[in-house]
């Protein structure tokens, strides 16, 4: 059990929220699961059922008070959506069919309701995972995927770029601060060889510094598989508890579907 | 009693044709703490990656304590022979300072008490059992250094290799690492540029130039041969003279 204070706050652990809560303590996998369970509930609830996205709002605002994750620290990393938010502005002009006029602009209804189905579902599925990110610290999240059988190598790259983004950042920086101390001020298209050159020495040193690596795990008697080395038990009272969410999801998914029929 | 180490005429070129050993021979008896100096280019590294396998394919043999370094040994080789590479950043490479030290022993198929009683052990041997569950890059260098010599020594090896152990350190993570090595129980071979640390852990040395062993004796001999020294690259710092050391 990691000490409570020890946590850093930069790339990979800057996501996990340190807080003592029911959400905390369920085991990675667990809550994994549930999450991409209660997304797929809301994806499959036809957008013109505002009732239902109401409820799934108000879960989640529910799992974040039990989280004791408050807003200001929900809202800020809710800015991921922008670019499929705007992408979901769009389609009203582009949309086909019966039209209504607001504010003097012609927008389509089909893509006005496609628009806002991308929109909520964004959202909601945006606010999830960042939930999820906020009460589980990232290598906990890793052996997670890991017990659920996904392939191995794509959890061992994970880990390796959660272990080596600062190794390879600071290399950058370096980079940069050597650049700079020889008079090397970044302006405009002209710079640009000069940076891609920096960025192909940057992708030698950490191939280089793979290879190292390598020989470093061979020499402690790597042969492919990375050891299990957490022994968690998952309850199935874990699992009643998680998956209470995406299962209160999939009625209300249902009774949407129903009445929308 | 069988040595720690036995190398036999070892010769090694590398695929593009570049000779870097030619025939070396080295005993090392257990308990022994042995310097491998040499100028840049000499071929100890090369040598080094040869004791656990890494580099294999020319002729001469390895032996640690008496198990030949060949492919069908090199689980149990590379548990008798522990490396500490120059970088600590490519040594550690798991998400915390725990997971790291465990990984050798768990891929020796310990696990669970066993496990967490070998990495405690090991931590404790290099005075970092507080930072167990940091990530490795909130560690300063010498720190980092330290916990790699535990990811080693958590093997109980037969053998702790260590390349260029003082390299990038501080003074006083310099001496702090020193008295951690001093302490071990173990036999200790460790490639360094820093005579005066040569002089201080190990009783015996060995000149590697060109891919030959040129000398092999006495620490303070070997410093105190102006013309070996000279011949080998070799220049104790300025003001270090190895007389006024206490033997």
């Amino acid at each position: 059990m990691p000490s409570p204070h020890t946590h850093g706050h930069d790339v990979g652990e800057r996501l996990f929220v340190h807080r003592h809560s029911v959400i905390h303590r369920l085991p990675a996998e667990v809550k994994t699961v549930a999450m991409v369970a209660f997304i797929f509930t809301v994806i499959m609830t036809p957008p013109n059922q505002f009732w239902a996205f109401a409820l799934y709002a108000l879960i989640l605002v529910g799992v974040a008070v039990l989280a004791r994750i408050p807003a200001r620290v929900i809202l800020p990393r809710m800015l991921v959506e922008v670019p499929f938010v705007l992408f979901a502005l769009l389609m009203p002009f582009f949309g086909t069919g019966p039209t209504v006029e607001v504010l003097g602009l012609t927008l389509s209804q089909a893509g006005l309701l496609a628009g806002w189905g991308i929109l909520v579902k964004g959202t909601l599925g945006v606010v999830s995972s960042i939930l999820l990110a906020a009460t589980t610290p990232a290598r906990d999240l890793l052996m997670g995927l890991e017990r659920l059988k996904v392939p191995e190598l794509l959890v061992q790259i994970a880990n390796f770029m959660l272990r080596y983004i600062h190794v390879v950042s600071d290399e950058m920086h370096r980079m940069k601060l050597a650049r700079e101390s020889r008079g090397f001020t970044a302006t405009g298209i002209r710079s640009w060889p000069i940076i891609a050159q920096s960025g192909g020495a940057l992708f030698i040193r950490s191939y280089e510094r793979g290879e190292r690596v390598h020989l470093a795990m061979l020499s402690r008697g790597y042969t492919g598989r990375l050891p299990q080395l957490a022994t968690v038990t998952t309850t199935a009272g874990d699992w009643f508890t998680a998956m209470s969410l995406p299962v209160v999801g999939l009625l209300i998914a249902l009774t949407a579907l129903w009445i929308g029929r | 009693m069988t040595p720690s180490l036995r190398i036999s005429g070892l010769a090694f070129a590398y695929p593009d044709g570049y000779q870097a050993l030619f025939g070396v021979n080295l005993e090392i008896a257990k308990g022994e703490r042995v310097a491998l100096l040499g100028p840049n280019g000499a071929g100890k590294t090369t040598l080094v990656l040869h004791l656990n396998g890494l580099l294999a394919g020319g002729v001469g043999s390895v032996e640690v304590a008496g198990l030949a370094v060949e492919k069908q040994n090199f689980p149990e080789i590379r548990r008798r022979v522990g490396v500490v590479f120059q970088d600590p950043d490519d040594q550690l490479f798991m998400p915390t300072v725990r997971d790291d030290v465990a990984f050798g022993p768990a891929n020796m198929g310990l696990t669970g008490a066993d496990l967490a009683t070998r990495v405690d052990e090991a931590l404790e041997q290099v005075a970092m059992s507080e930072y167990g569950d940091r990530p490795p890059h909130h560690l300063s260098f010498g720190q980092r250094r330290r916990v790699a010599v535990a990811t080693v020594l958590a093997m109980h090896p037969e053998i702790l290799v260590l390349d260029e152990p003082s390299s990038n350190l501080d003074p006083a993570s310099r001496r702090e690492l020193a008295d951690i090595l001093r302490d071990l129980d173990i036999t200790l071979f460790m490639v360094t540029h820093d005579l005066p640390y040569a002089l201080e852990l190990c009783p015996r040395s060995v000149v590697l130039s060109e891919g030959v062993v040129v000398a092999d004796g006495p620490t303070r001999n070997i410093l105190l041969n102006d013309e070996l020294m000279r011949a080998n690259r070799l220049e104790l710092p300025y003001g270090f003279d190895p007389r006024n050391v206490p033997a």
